[in-house]
């Protein structure tokens, strides 16, 4: 990378190298984790050979804009996909087909297929609910449900989707311990949510989406309304997380894609649909990405 | 040491607070204001309360500006200008509201007393002393109607408000536009519908419950208006979030959408409740009116308290007419207290953050 480019080039390069070092670093540890998790339990990993998460061929639609065209993606058991790049180039469109939310914007439309432990999700009489609880999804912006108190929220789901659950206490604190929140509520329970700190609040809408015991969890910019502090604790969640689900986040910050991903893909709209540019493990991507516009979207040097 | 400083005594100031000597230009402007106008009104043929109330404004608009031009410029008399506009404005409502308030409690509780809340009027005259007699028919009867027109309108007006802002159905904007038409339905009206359909063409006679019909026409679009108003400002994201949770549309709304909207909703009910309570026009066709007691809500002629009012105001003598304005302050403090509960059963769980 000796490009005559000058001291702005050379800091762009160093900076690429930090990242794929980060993303590098990531990878190391978590093959280690994995090596050591398919020794614990065989039988466990075999059932999680056939989970996981394939988009096959998507696209998307509002009324008659192309927004989003042919993205083929799979995400594996066990593993953190980034989904990056620029606002507008639909990686939240894409997201929210994944678990059937985008059906609910007026005038949306899709084509593909979504398969969840091989079944395509958009097949007809399929138990829209059942999909959802399957598949949890973390919002940008914290959302508690007012109306309910911190243990209210987190056992939402159960009521929601009308679970029978023997020990809501131990569901309760295993959950908010997931989700990195015990130690902060565990003697304010029964406060309203809204009492929270922005980054507490995000960490509860986790805690919540895990209740429910889903398979994948999406998360769609869950840190951008947060302070650095409480990212960190949310990127230290999602890596607790990542060993016993598959998870999506969509993300505008390359170090934390860096930090919490195994694989990542680029997208891109180059004013007509978006389309996925290059996916790929996440420490290539930042070392040694294939596509130039890939190159020049993660050194900054645009978007 | 920034210790060392802390320990001086710092006490909480309000720099921005006029001092009283910036304070006493104001004071005299408002003085001369007074002054002049009574000036005016006693050396021109401008006379009476009404011509001081116009003069005291037109001055107070010209000295308060006047003022601010002299101490700043042109920007700042322009401000006070509408300052002294805006608070005239906020009188012109506060004014007539308190004043009718004060009429009705200083003429009505002349009658006030617990007899009347224990008789009716079965037996007594309407020129018998105010300690014969009372208005317990029509209290019980404007109770039945206001509860059960309650009970009526409040499912109907929220579910249609639901339909409008959840379900947003094909037939939304049909809906919309026949719940805002009935809003603007006279209230005679809604009293001849419930008269020609209900008492002449089904055979019923004059109940209680026929009064509670009318009064419900009048007041669905009231409590559907306003849920929708207060649905409308529910965040989406909250729906969103229970829907992904895996809650069907129905279990998301009533566990999430309306608990959130609770406290906006009670508001919708009492405005409702609001729009009825007073009704006149649509219970005389409707409720027959009686002068007994008549605890059956369902069948037989039976009063209200706007009814009551209206009968003795009609009725014209001494006695009578006091009676009426008792029967108004009764209503009132009626009024108020459903106001009151509605209020504490909807902040129990206190919630609305």
């Amino acid at each position: 990378m000796n490009k005559p480019e000058g001291d702005d080039m050379n800091q762009k390069t160093a900076q690429v190298n930090s990242l794929a070092n980060v993303a590098a670093a990531r990878a190391t540890a978590k093959s280690a984790l994995t090596s050591q998790r398919s020794s614990d339990n065989f039988t466990e990993d075999v059932r999680r050979v056939g989970a996981g998460l394939q988009a096959q061929n998507v696209h998307a639609w509002f009324s008659n804009k192309h927004v989003l065209e042919d993205v083929s993606l799979n995400f594996d058991f066990g593993t953190v996909t980034a989904l990056i790049g620029p606002s507008g180039c639909g990686k939240s469109t894409f997201i929210r087909i994944l678990n059937r939310m985008h059906e609910f914007i007026p005038g949306a439309a899709m084509a593909g297929q979504v398969l969840l432990e091989g079944q395509d999700i958009y097949r007809s009489g399929v138990d829209v609910t059942k999909i959802r609880l399957g598949i949890g999804m973390v919002f940008q912006k914290p959302n508690p449900f007012p109306s309910m108190t911190i243990k209210e929220n987190v056992l939402s789901g159960l009521k929601l989707a009308q679970l029978k659950v023997s020990n809501q206490d131990e569901l309760l604190e295993d959950c908010l311990i997931r989700a990195g929140l015990w130690s902060e509520v565990k003697d304010r329970l029964d406060e309203y949510g809204g009492a929270l700190s922005g980054g507490q609040q995000q960490r509860l809408c986790i805690a919540r989406s895990l209740a429910v015991k889903p398979e994948v969890l999406l998360m769609d910019e869950p840190c951008s309304a947060l302070d650095p502090g409480s990212t960190l604790r949310i990127e230290e969640t999602i890596r607790e997380l990542s060993s016993s689900m598959t998870i999506v986040i969509v993300t505008h910050n390359m170090q934390q894609a860096a930090r919490v991903s195994d694989q990542t893909a680029f997208f891109l709209s180059d004013g007509g649909p978006g389309r996925m540019i290059e996916v790929s493990s996440t420490s290539d991507i930042f070392s040694n990405p294939r596509d130039k516009r890939t190159e020049d979207y993660v050194t900054g040097r645009f978007g | 040491m920034t210790t060392l400083h802390s320990r001086v005594d710092i006490k909480p100031t309000k720099p921005w607070a006029p001092t009283p000597r910036q304070l006493l230009p104001d004071f005299i402007t408002a003085l001369l204001t007074v002054a002049v106008a009574f000036v005016t009104v006693g050396f021109t043929p401008l006379k009476g309360k009404l011509g001081f109330s116009v003069m005291v404004i037109i001055y107070a608009i010209i000295f308060s500006a006047l003022l601010s031009l002299i101490r700043q410029d042109r920007k700042a008399a322009i401000n006070s200008i509408t300052t002294v506009l805006v608070y005239i404005a906020g009188l012109f409502v506060i004014l007539p509201l308190a004043s009718i308030l004060y009429e009705i409690v200083k003429r009505g509780i002349g009658g006030l007393s617990l007899g009347i809340f224990t008789t009716d009027m079965a037996v007594t005259a309407s020129d018998a002393p105010l300690n014969e007699g009372g208005l317990l028919h029509a209290l019980i009867g404007t109770l039945y109607i206001v509860v059960i027109a309650t009970l009526l309108s409040v499912p109907i007006g929220i579910l249609t408000a639901l339909y409008l802002t959840e379900v947003k159905g094909r037939g939304a904007g049909v809906v919309r536009f026949f719940v805002q038409a009935m809003s603007g339905v006279p209230s005679i009206v809604a009293g001849l519908f419930i008269y020609a359909v209900w008492m002449i063409a089904l055979g019923n006679t004059y109940s209680a419950a026929a009064g509670a019909m009318a009064l419900t026409i009048l007041m669905i679009p009231t409590v559907a208006r306003t849920s929708e108003e207060v649905l409308k400002l529910i965040p989406n994201d909250l729906r969103e979030a229970g829907v992904a949770l895996g809650g069907t549309q129905w279990r998301t709304v009533a566990m999430i959408v309306i608990p959130a909207a609770r406290s906006g909703l009670i508001t919708a009910v009492i405005l409702g409740i609001a729009r009825v309570a007073g009704e006149t026009a649509p219970l005389l066709l409707t409720m027959g009116g009686a002068d007994a007691l008549n605890l059956n809500p369902l069948d037989g002629n039976s009063s209200a308290l706007p009814f009551y009012i209206w009968k003795n105001f009609t009725l014209g003598t001494e006695l009578a007419i006091q009676r009426a304005w008792t029967g108004i302050l009764v209503l009132m403090i009626l009024v108020l207290i459903f106001f009151t509960f509605a209020r504490v059963v909807g902040s129990r769980k206190g919630s609305s953050k």
